[in-house]
């Protein structure tokens, strides 16, 4: 019969004398060790969007929602426009009405519930467009949360919506600070911006790039070292959308000022 | 009309697709899974812990806990926007979620409360299918109570002094094992909001924590709020029964709420209320006093626009009032009613400020989301995600209670023992 302490004595001997060699084992990742061999993926898209150039038309927000069957009167979009425009007194007033589907037709400032603000052209301080549009984050905590791994991150960094496999819980809507996500209005899933992957993978621009007049917004691979959005990301000043969040977001902008949300 | 567009009102700048998502259902599943955790809690304290004075409302809030379970489920099947998916939690958990954890928390936490019912009700189970047994020729009616007792028998027949006995410890291993887990159930509700980063009144890690006291301080406040109707009820309906036939006890005779039950089981209570608040205090303090980026539009939800729900209805008459209820000398029935249906709306209230108070800022941190619950079900979302989901939510527990009560006697029992 074996004694209390000698099981005890055995049974740390058998754990360690187990533990040593399994220490010789190092845990890998597929993934890791497929990106090691070879690089799969010679693509991670980008995408840059040029503030200064951008004059509110929304032609963008129209092209996005024609090409992406995202119903037109629908209150939803993967794309918007935001008009920022600040006074003297220093405040900030920021609207994008329909998501500027149909641009900025009124100098009047969209303040929800109906009601518009007047804002007269001498009280004005500075004023500017800034578009929106998935960041396709490097750390996209929409992927995180999905309890059954319906959106999913493709090699080339797009961030993807299974809609046949979506529950529609809504936490990846949630979860993301950009606001990019909503329910889609016809499938009733999770939708949003996939830098119109059906379009980039055939080696064609997204639909709001190629709608864009003003070449304000423009998609690259960072990882071609002469694409000309690289070479503008890696030698001129850019700037990122709420980094603070962790998410790595690869939506970058030129003339970004500090009052956009 | 797309999704959340119904019931949301925009104020000032606020992201073109931001809606308020998640609506009442969302509150009412914290809220129902606290009470299953508090139940069991409660049913703990005796069975773990030994506190003899629990022992009638221990059996009793077993029970409840184990008929509010299914329910914990109900508010986000009616959630879903694809309801008929919502297995593939189960099928396929995607572990860096916190939701995946849902499936595999859950039917832990049920086996653990059923084979505990299971042992505590054993006993009983075999001395009605063997006294039915007795009886030659059977009803249909009894004919099927002896079946299906019979089959939750499970083949062990043995009712020796022993075997109650061993019962009764493998109740007591359940109990303990259940506590944590019961914990976990709910911590892990909490987890799922103090998690998302994006939002900056849920993001907090003390959010699991002051979700389980308040789960517990709600889940004990709803037993004794249950226990108290039911045998007053219960009372009321031998009084009238007795006067077709007079030979069934009167209403003196039959068990009646005993005080001491309610006291101490108040004494609990509080202990954990004064947990909670303290916790919310604390994140409430942390936050005004680090003053991050948020803070500006949260001190405007918090202050102004939610002042009354946080404040007044909270803090209020959900905390303070049954506080002072319950600590003045000389507590009554009475009082205990009042008291712990004030703790229920306070509980309620403050999942309510979580999940709407939540979502009612942008993420733009300029602008206001007002949400309007919908009251008549027009429609099947309105229904769903509207004031009658909700309540059918909260009525199902009661109706599950109702029936299980017919296989499992609560109060039988109770009454045998004496």
């Amino acid at each position: 019969m074996i004694s209390r302490r000698n099981f005890c004595k055995k049974t740390m001997l058998l754990v360690g004398g187990m533990a040593l060699p399994l220490t010789a084992f190092e845990l890998f990742d597929p993934n890791k060790l497929l990106a090691d061999k070879t690089d799969t993926a010679p693509v991670r898209w980008v995408f840059l969007v040029d503030t200064k150039k951008c004059v509110g038309c929304g032609f963008c927000v129209k092209a996005c929602k024609t090409e992406n069957e995202t119903p037109y009167d629908a209150n939803v979009t993967r794309t918007w426009v935001e008009r920022y425009v600040v006074t003297r007194d220093g405040r900030t007033h920021i609207d994008s009405p329909k998501g500027a589907r149909d641009g900025f037709t009124t100098a009047r400032v969209d303040i929800g519930e109906g009601r518009f603000e007047e804002i007269k052209g001498e009280d004005v301080d500075k004023a500017f467009f800034v578009p929106k549009l998935c960041n396709q984050c490097d750390n996209p905590p929409c992927v995180q949360v999905c309890p059954v791994g319906a959106t999913y991150q493709a090699a080339d960094g797009v961030v993807l919506v299974d809609r046949k496999w979506c529950i529609g819980c809504g936490y990846c809507v949630m979860g993301c600070p950009y606001g990019v996500r909503f329910f889609h209005p016809v499938y009733h899933v999770a939708e949003k911006c996939n830098f119109c992957y059906h379009r980039i993978t055939k080696g064609m621009k997204t639909a709001c790039v190629d709608a864009c007049a003003f070449g304000a917004r423009r998609i690259g691979n960072i990882k071609d070292p002469d694409d000309p959005v690289t070479r503008i990301i890696m030698t001129e000043r850019v700037n990122v959308l709420k980094e603070e969040y962790g998410t790595k977001p690869q939506v970058f902008y030129i003339g970004l000022s500090k009052e956009v949300k | 009309m797309v999704h959340g567009e119904l019931w949301t009102v925009k104020e000032y700048f606020v992201y073109p697709n931001e809606y308020i998502y998640w609506t009442i259902q969302i509150v009412m599943y914290p809220f129902m899974t606290g009470l299953v955790a508090g139940a069991f809690v409660l049913s703990s304290l005796y069975h773990v812990f030994g506190v003899k004075q629990l022992k009638d409302i221990a059996r009793f809030s077993l029970v409840f806990s184990f008929a509010l379970l299914p329910v914990a489920m109900l508010p986000l099947m009616l959630h879903l926007q694809q309801p008929q998916r919502g297995i593939e939690v189960m099928m396929t958990p995607h572990f860096t979620s916190a939701i995946a954890a849902f499936g595999i928390v859950f039917t832990t936490y049920g086996m653990i409360v059923a084979s505990e019912l299971w042992f505590v009700y054993r006993g009983y189970f075999v001395e009605t299918a063997l006294a039915l047994r007795q009886i030659g020729d059977r009803t249909v009616g009894q004919h099927f109570r002896y079946l299906l007792y019979s089959l939750l028998i499970l083949g062990a027949w043995d009712v020796s002094e022993h075997a109650l006995e061993k019962d009764e410890r493998a109740v007591k291993i359940l109990a303990g094992t259940g506590i944590p887990v019961a914990c976990f159930l709910h911590g892990y509700a909490g987890f799922i909001f103090g998690s998302v980063k994006a939002n900056a009144l849920w993001m907090t890690p003390l959010m699991p924590v002051i979700f389980i006291c308040s789960a517990v301080v709600s889940g004990i406040a709803l037993c004794m709020l249950t226990y108290i109707v039911t045998m007053e009820l219960r009372k009321l309906l031998y009084t009238w029964q007795r006067k077709q036939d007079p030979a069934l006890p009167s209403g003196e005779e039959l068990k009646s709420v005993e005080t001491n039950v309610v006291i101490m089981t108040a004494r609990y209570l509080i202990m954990f209320l004064i947990l909670a608040i303290t916790l919310e205090l604390l994140d409430l303090i942390f936050r005004g006093y680090t003053a991050v980026k948020s803070w500006d539009i949260l001190r405007s939800v918090i202050y102004g626009k939610d002042f009354v729900n946080i404040f007044v209805i909270q803090y209020g008459l959900g905390n303070l009032a049954p506080f002072i209820l319950f600590l003045l000398p000389r507590l009554s029935v009475k009082r205990a009613v009042v008291g712990t249906m004030l703790v229920l709306l306070g509980v309620f209230m403050m999942r309510w400020n979580v999940v709407i108070g939540g979502q009612a800022f942008s993420s733009s941190f300029a602008g206001f989301m007002h949400y309007h619950l919908p009251i008549w079900p027009e429609s099947m979302e309105t229904f769903k995600e509207g004031l009658f989901g909700a309540l059918t939510v909260a009525v199902t527990p009661f109706i599950l209670f109702w029936l299980l009560n017919k296989v499992l006697p609560v109060f039988r029992a109770v009454n045998d023992e004496r």
